[in-house]
């Protein structure tokens, strides 16, 4: 494994993650990262980062805003 | 038009109007069975969860008024994520400005590479490594990213939105929200490394 297959496994692995390769790109990445356990590390690691990143930054709606939102209501239920 | 009965045209609109006021409460249901996802992505666009509120109430108001111009059948999300986001940003010029100068990025392999350096690189092969960064220091780092790259790394990385639909809804060209995403990506790694790991 040379540097420069590392580099090329770098610059593919967010689009390999967001699943946005061509199938020949996907065919690059995934025979690196077989061979590659620096790499493999590396997009494990991304993976675990952005399901990390996903559920510390969610943060459910306050409790009393659906109500506030219910009351912009136009339409009405009434007499259907 | 039929001319035999007066009362036909009215028919049809009485029929109308109880047809229109259905879909209406079937949009409105619609659009409040969203409005946790909406709030979730509000809430990391702007700074406080007051300001999230008052742009999610602005989101309905203006979509209940203008249930008429969603299409049925498409991304209900998307469409109220776009009217959003177009509120945010008309809010945004007023007080926030891009800065001049853009944090510089590392490499995407940066934030790996520092915690390898801090923990040995077998680290990297726990199941839980990434919680030796703080949930509160990811909630920090977002909210220190230029409002555009924000924009779009919350869209992605936290609605899940496609980069088709980010496009749509921030009314930007594809390649701009990959490059804004690429590199807001990076921008956040880089400010969790320095607010994680030193």
């Amino acid at each position: 494994m040379s540097d420069a297959d590392c580099e090329k496994c770098e610059e593919l692995l967010q689009g390999y993650l967001d699943r946005d390769l061509k199938p020949e790109e996907v065919a690059v990445a995934e025979g690196h990262l077989n061979g590659c356990q620096y790499c493999r590390r590396r997009y494990r690691f991304e993976a675990q980062l952005r399901r990390y990143i996903r559920t510390s930054a969610s943060e459910r709606m306050p409790a009393g805003l659906m109500a506030k939102l219910s009351e912009l209501r136009g339409g009405t239920a009434d007499g259907l | 038009m039929s001319e035999s009965g007066a009362t036909e045209p009215e028919e049809d609109a009485g029929r109308r109007i109880a047809i229109d006021a259905r879909e209406r409460v079937r949009f409105e249901e619609e659009a409040l069975g969203l409005a946790d996802q909406v709030y979730r992505v509000a809430r990391r666009m702007v700074g406080t969860r007051e300001e999230a509120e008052e742009l999610v109430q602005d989101t309905y108001a203006r979509a209940f008024r203008s249930w008429k111009s969603f299409t049925p059948g498409t991304n209900m999300r998307a469409w109220l994520l776009r009217i959003l986001t177009n509120l945010n940003t008309d809010r945004g010029r007023k007080i926030q400005r891009t800065p001049d100068q853009q944090p510089l990025e590392e490499s995407d392999y940066y934030l790996a590479n520092r915690l390898a350096a801090v923990e040995g690189e077998q680290a990297l092969e726990q199941e839980q490594v990434v919680e030796r960064l703080s949930q509160g220091g990811v909630v920090n780092a977002l909210a220190e990213l230029p409002h555009d790259f924000r924009d779009v790394v919350v869209l992605v990385d936290l609605g899940e939105f496609s980069y088709a639909d980010a496009a749509q809804i921030l009314d930007i060209p594809i390649g701009t929200v990959m490059s804004r995403l690429h590199r807001g990506r990076r921008i956040l790694k880089k400010t969790l490394a320095e607010e994680s790991l030193t």
